[in-house]
């Protein structure tokens, strides 16, 4: 409902008489700021929304702080897969010219074993190779099957946790395995690496852009410009659009570090690991994307109960230990079952746990929808209650505001 | 026409408004007027809805006010805020946005107004970067970019030198000629008495006086006049043998006097137009009239009532 300009020019009626606006039904604005058309209609909600987002992504993209701290990420990033990469080429390369095992043998050595890696201990009987692959003085034994009738008689390998490598491959026939100790190993080299991974990228990710929106809210406050603000668009609005503005930003990084990761996984030959790896880094990226605006609504909710820069730090400290408990429950559990499983559906933790859980193979192809799910509805519980903290506190300036007045109102 | 009715608003059991009440014309300048925790920008934050009322209302031309109403307001708060690291075009372009401008419109607009604030060649420079009364020009800027339908400022001539108030007055004139409702609060009591139509007097929560500035002088002018005589050995001492009337100062042709009474001044009149050649009444009886008699004798020169300084009614209702 605009007056063409041409008529608000020529209508002094209208341009010198306020109550213009009441006889026409239609906007007629007495100032015209340096030949603008006038103020166009008010932006609905969700425009504003986006104008605060992108005013957070232009504004942190143009940080050199940000610009620098986020290529440094990255290359540690590329350096960790390419070390990794490296030390599986040099574990590859260890392994075609392993140390020798000795192998105790019961009566006869088989041909097979004689000039292979293998050292041949003779054993008086089955009983005591077992008692010598028992006290661990031998990787294995090598014992004929009992009771078998024919000659040569079938050969079984007897060993702790693992057949040595190249054992089986070098008796001229698959010999029957028997493993002495039930239990699986204790600890979990690959889950242990694959849990830091995921955890330190959300840990970080979610810290630093946590940080600046946590900053940024702090920062309107304390210049005031927030007052301007809140006579255009409303407190929820600005609080969207910031958390809308770092989560793409966050999820932006997170998707830079992930695609980085993958080049240089293929690069330097480790795409069985990449394959292996793929669908729980989408599935890191889809649980991130959420975790993160969950873990940003709080950063903004609690930032909005002070005033300066100097009290941030302790106003999110309690946010803080949301995105850190998970990181490191997860990286302690990565090899309990069970606590990990809990922590895959926790939405604070879910984002590192639920993505672990399916490099592992221990989640079904329906786990992480309800994790997500669970996020969902996380979000709109929170997203409420900060939104009402934010609304609430973003206008008292001087001491912190208590989490009981804001809730209050 | 901006009408505040009847607004109150506590904080805890501090009433900080208590039923404010007063109207700010379209196309004039209203100064409000207060002194420190008087209400003024509790006031303000109510009008632009940063604050809520407990009570009472604001209206636009007789209609509520609405959200829309006052995105299209231009505000400047007490404490300065803008984006200190960012340029300064970009927060006007970004703050024009935010009230609805295609960003072409916004930057046209920015440009223009730092033109006319002096500060162009700042445009692309960080506002940390400015003086303080830069950024308050800049402020004022923030305030303007969107063409707003009215304005509301508080404390715009705060940290200005004279020639910087100077600028932006003239930036605010041409925009409240435009018949916008201006309302901008002052400590400095002689700038809202130079360049106001309208003054609002606020003190503890309440308005104290309102009105057009001459009408308020007159309605707290007393009964004390000047007069002057002039002509020979013109002596204005035969004052003081009046009935009614106390002389408080006294220096040969011209004299400050009080009457007890409207006829007391008026004899007072009389007699000095008496003193030569009768002049038409008619010319008398309004206030500063010079009375002009054709002879070389004794004749009235001035005789005017003592109107206030906006400071002596200040005083005078915030007491």
């Amino acid at each position: 409902m605009m007056v063409p300009p041409a008529e608000r020019n020529t209508s002094p009626a209208q341009s010198n008489d306020p109550d213009g606006r009441e006889q026409t039904g239609s906007v007629s604005p007495p100032f015209r700021a340096a030949g603008s058309s006038g103020p166009a209609a008010p932006p609905r909600q969700s425009r504003s929304v986006w104008l605060v987002a992108e005013r957070e992504i232009t504004t942190r993209m143009r940080s050199r702080a940000f610009v620098i701290s986020a290529a440094l990420t990255l290359l540690i990033v590329l350096a960790g897969v390419m070390i990794g990469g490296i030390m599986q080429q040099r574990s590859a390369d260890a392994s075609a010219n392993p140390e020798p095992a000795v192998v105790a043998v019961v009566g006869e050595t088989p041909k097979a074993l004689s000039g292979t890696r293998f050292e041949p201990r003779p054993a008086a009987d089955e009983g005591q190779a077992r008692a010598m692959v028992e006290a661990g003085e031998v990787a294995a034994a090598v014992v004929p099957e009992p009771g078998a009738a024919a000659v040569p008689a079938p050969l079984t390998v007897l060993a702790l946790t693992e057949v040595p490598e190249g054992l089986e491959e070098t008796l001229t026939y698959v010999p029957a395995v028997e493993l002495l100790d039930g239990t699986p190993n204790g600890f979990n080299p690959f889950a242990y690496i694959i849990a830091l991974g995921f955890g330190m990228v959300f840990y970080m990710t979610a810290l630093t852009f946590g940080t600046t929106i946590a900053q940024s809210v702090v920062e309107e406050k304390q210049t005031r410009i927030v007052e301007i603000l809140l006579a255009t668009a409303s407190a929820r609005a600005l609080m969207a659009g910031k958390v809308l503005g770092n989560s793409i930003l966050a999820l932006g990084s997170v998707v830079i570090i992930l695609v980085l990761a993958a080049v240089g996984m293929l690069a330097t030959g480790q795409d069985l690991l990449l394959g292996e790896l793929g669908g729980s880094l989408i599935w890191f990226g889809v649980l991130f994307a959420f975790g993160f605006v969950l873990v940003a609504t709080l950063y903004a909710a609690a930032a909005s109960l002070v005033s300066r820069q100097e009290d941030v730090g302790s106003a999110t400290s309690p946010v803080l230990m949301l995105v850190m408990a998970p990181f490191f429950l997860v990286i302690f559990f990565h090899d309990n079952e069970r606590v990990l499983s809990i922590l895959s559906y926790v939405p604070f933790s879910a984002p590192v746990g639920m993505p672990l859980r399916l490099v592992l193979d221990s989640a079904r192809w329906w786990e992480p929808i309800v994790s997500l799910t669970l996020i969902l509805l996380a979000i709109a519980v929170f997203v409420s209650l900060s939104a009402r903290i934010y609304s609430n506190s973003i206008l008292r300036t001087g001491a912190r505001v208590r989490l009981a007045d804001a809730l209050k109102g | 026409m901006l009408e505040i009715k009847g607004i109150t608003r506590r904080f805890g059991d501090r009433t900080a408004l208590d039923e404010v009440t007063f109207s700010v014309a379209g196309g004039r300048m209203t100064g409000f007027v207060g002194g420190n925790g008087a209400g003024k920008t509790t006031t303000m934050r109510v009008i632009l809805g940063v604050l809520a009322a407990d009570a009472g209302a604001v209206e636009l031309n007789g209609s509520p006010l609405t959200a829309e109403d006052r995105a299209r307001f231009g505000y400047m708060p007490e404490e300065r805020g803008l984006y200190p690291k960012m340029r300064v075009l970009e927060q006007l372009v970004y703050l024009g946005r935010l009230h609805g401008l295609a960003p072409t419109e916004a930057k046209r607009s920015g440009l223009d107004l730092l033109d006319r604030l002096g500060l162009a060649e700042r445009a692309a420079d960080s506002l940390e970067s400015l003086s303080l009364g830069n950024q308050q020009r800049a402020q004022i800027a923030a305030a303007l970019v969107h063409g707003p339908t009215a304005l509301v400022l508080d404390e715009p001539f705060s940290g200005l030198d004279p020639l910087a108030v100077e600028v932006v007055l003239s930036v605010l004139q041409d925009f409240a000629a435009q018949g916008a409702p201006v309302l901008f609060s002052s400590h400095q009591l002689d700038i809202v008495e130079r360049l106001c139509d309208d003054v609002v007097v606020i003190g503890g929560g309440r308005i104290r006086a309102a009105g057009s500035r001459e009408s308020l002088r007159t309605a707290h002018s007393g009964r004390e006049f000047d007069i002057e005589v002039a002509g020979h050995h013109a002596d204005a001492g035969w004052i003081r043998e009046m009935p009614g009337i106390t002389v408080s100062h006294l220096d040969g042709p011209r004299a400050r006097f009080t009457a007890a009474t409207d006829a007391a001044a008026q004899s007072v009149l009389a007699r000095a137009v008496g003193l030569g050649t009768p002049v038409p009444p008619a010319d008398i009886s309004s206030a500063g009239t010079v009375a002009e008699a054709a002879s070389e004798a004794l004749r009235l020169h001035r005789f005017a009532p003592v109107v206030p300084t906006l400071t002596e009614i200040f005083q005078e209702v915030v007491q």
